[in-house]
């Protein structure tokens, strides 16, 4: 018995004995009734938690401060975006894909379009392919700022919360100048971009280059030197490379156990392999080597971007094929975004293939021939991997996400049992998972 | 889609014994709209479905050849022609078709081997396969198909390792042995599909509550929804809307 009013206090009794509801101040209590004498607690973490990345839940069994078991339980973002793709046609699938790992879409996208293409048998035209590089390494760096701001958050580093979200707004403010939205862009179509870059996005584009740096360096000084944040970061959620590779784990989690294993060295796609950059690792296999290597890739990811605006030629975005290009052209009129007037007039009154291809391309969708291919590509996280399955006909059989947070997640209690509590926080904190790419 | 009125007609006018999966109905999917447009009555033979039944006759291509005959050196000719039941190399990608029984031979061939090691398990994923093959799907045949990504990092070479099995009896050994990864792919597997991966440690409910029932990535499972009422109109949910297919 508490000695509060409080209703939800207090104690009761269930199927696997007295279950406490702890509201502060009664450890007393709670611990001093406690009839075995045991030390160990089984506490849950989540699914509501400000510091477990989403809506995570997480069941530690405790004896004192250490972990003996870590269980990891997910599903409560699921929405069914595989099942729902089957029920639509190839290009409204990049919209749902777009909102499985929320915080890095355009590489949803380019996954999904890439594997698309390879079932298509196409290509995007060169344009289209610099220019999703450009956005996807945009994507990259705003996604591993959200990786080190939600970090210094749970680590306590409050202001490393604030430094990383500041940079990440002018980031979102480059993706709604090119794309029209700030998250869950659905830009990247199969057979290359929703529209072309508009006027003056190259120059903003070259100004936030020339401002990014400095602040990096900014959030080097705030954090990488602090002895605190090094003491709770070093020898964190250890994992080496062969825990890594038995249990999936890839991304900047492989990287900082040493093992230079990026997909865009490896396999390069959209034409990574004529781009000059370094993949970074560390060898600490820790949460500190993680967040080494994330700072790392912002900086490489920078130079990336350089080099794709340098690369930028005029030309089309989209595929030429008039049987998969998507039909319509969006311009900012007086009152909005809509169709534009140009490509109006044309399928109205100037070509009548123009205006079947419009109609049957919206309503139906192109055809893909039968078969099935996996296409994997370097997300902030690690592999993200679409296997897709067609029958033929306009809509996919089956999309299968490989996500890398999905798996990534799984080496929770590799890393976290036999440590304390607060270097759970850290190392999920460094795994990075996004729960909607987990449960998607 | 089609109503079961459709399908008798269906098949008295082709008649035809092949079941009407591998022919598809009217242009819009839906019947009793009110579809004036006389596209209702269209007839079109689906396309050959997504299982191809064909296979690749050798030599592969690329690094295929190298793959599949250090896998045959590994485990024995016997072992593999009794294993692989066919092998399709499309779209520069390898899939090998491999009977149940045989899976966790040629799953530690791959890893182990030096001149394979397929160290990395990217995925573990299942396909239902249900109403797809064209004219030539029988009832009772394997439907469900469970997919292994395998990645060589010494190599850098993919392969792709598929086995069917029945709705009836969906039983697959685990290869959680071999990859640990694969422990929550093969939960999630079970959990869209049905599909009991035997071995697994602690096969259960991932995505879906733990109480249940029904497997949602089966194709003969709803979509499920709700109409989305709007002013003057209702949406209804997209597996019961008009389709243009």
């Amino acid at each position: 018995m508490t000695t509060t009013s409080d209703p939800y206090a207090g104690s009761r009794e269930t199927t696997e004995g007295r279950v406490y509801t702890v509201t502060g101040g009664d450890w007393d209590v709670t611990l001093g009734a406690d009839q075995h004498g045991e030390e160990r607690l089984v506490v849950n973490m989540g699914p509501q938690h400000p510091s477990t990345h989403g809506v995570l839940r997480l069941v530690l069994d405790l004896e004192g401060e250490t972990v003996t078991k870590a269980r990891v339980v997910i599903g409560y973002l699921h929405t069914g975006i595989e099942k729902n793709t089957e029920y639509r046609t190839w290009v409204q699938g990049t919209t749902f894909v777009t909102r499985m790992d929320y915080l890095a879409p355009l590489f949803n996208e380019a996954g999904y379009c890439l594997a698309v293409e390879k079932l298509l048998g196409i290509e995007a035209p060169q344009r289209a392919q610099t220019i999703r590089v450009l956005v996807m390494e945009l994507n990259r760096i705003a996604s591993h700022l959200v990786a080190l701001a939600t970090f210094g958050m749970e680590m306590g580093a409050l202001t490393g919360m604030t430094n990383g979200f500041r940079e990440r707004e002018m980031i979102l403010d480059l993706l709604e100048e090119i794309t029209g939205l700030r998250m869950n862009h659905a830009y990247i179509r199969p057979g290359g971009l929703a529209q072309d870059l508009p006027e003056g996005s190259v120059e903003h584009i070259r100004e936030f280059l020339r401002i990014m740096p400095g602040r990096v360096a900014d959030f080097h000084r705030l954090l990488t030197g602090q002895p605190i944040w090094q003491a709770r970061l070093k020898d964190a959620g250890y994992l080496d490379v062969t825990g890594c590779v038995a249990l999936g784990v890839t991304g900047p989690i492989l990287r900082a156990a040493g093992l230079p294993w990026d997909l865009r060295k490896v396999e390069p796609y959209l034409g990574y392999e004529t781009y000059d950059f370094e993949v970074p690792t560390a060898d600490t296999c820790d949460a500190w080597g993680r967040y080494l290597v994330r700072m790392a890739e912002v900086n490489e990811s920078l130079k990336l971007i350089e080099q794709a605006l340098e690369r930028l030629e005029p030309g089309p975005v989209m595929v030429e094929d008039k049987k998969i290009a998507w039909p319509a052209q969006l311009s900012l009129g007086a009152d909005g975004m809509g169709n534009s007037l140009e490509h109006v007039k044309h399928i109205m009154g100037q070509s009548m293939e123009a205006l079947i291809h419009h109609f049957k391309l919206v309503t139906e969708g192109f055809r893909v021939p039968a078969g099935q291919v996996y296409v994997p590509i370097e997300s902030p996280r690690g592999e993200l991997g679409y296997h897709v399955v067609s029958d033929g006909s306009t809509r996919p059989w089956r999309v299968h996400v490989r996500d890398p947070s999905f798996v990534n997640l799984q080496a929770t209690a590799a890393m976290s049992e036999g440590g304390m509590i607060a270097d759970v926080i850290a190392a999920i904190a460094s795994i990075d998972p996004v729960m909607g790419g987990v449960d998607r | 889609m089609t109503g079961p009125g459709d399908r008798e007609r269906d098949d008295a006018e082709l008649g035809a014994q092949a079941p009407s999966h591998g022919f598809r109905k009217g242009a819009f999917g839906v019947t009793g709209s009110g579809d004036t447009s006389g596209f209702g009555g269209l007839v079109r033979v689906e396309p050959g479905g997504a299982v191809a039944l064909h296979s690749t006759d050798r030599p592969y291509g690329g690094y295929f050849d190298e793959v599949t005959d250090a896998l045959i050196e590994a485990v024995g000719q016997a072992t593999y022609d009794a294993a692989v039941q066919r092998v399709l190399v499309d779209r520069g990608e390898i899939t090998y078709f491999v009977g149940r029984e045989h899976l966790l031979a040629l799953v530690q061939a791959l890893r182990d081997d030096e001149a394979l090691r397929f160290e990395l398990c990217s995925s573990v994923s299942g396909v239902d396969y249900l109403d797809s093959g064209g004219p030539a799907v029988t009832p009772g045949r394997p439907r469900l198909h469970v997919v292994y990504h395998l990645t060589s990092m010494t190599y850098r070479r993919r392969i792709r390792l598929e086995v069917a099995i029945t709705a009836e009896d969906p039983h697959v050994p685990s290869v959680t042995g071999f990859y640990p990864t694969a422990d929550w792919h093969e939960r999630e597997t079970f959990d869209m599909f049905g599909i009991v991966f035997d071995g697994h440690p602690a096969l259960t409910r991932i995505l879906m509550p733990d109480d249940w029932d029904g497997h949602p990535q089966r194709k003969d499972y709803p979509l499920g929804g709700v109409p989305v009422e709007y002013h003057d109109a209702t949406i209804p949910p997209p597996d019961t809307r008009r389709s243009y297919r």
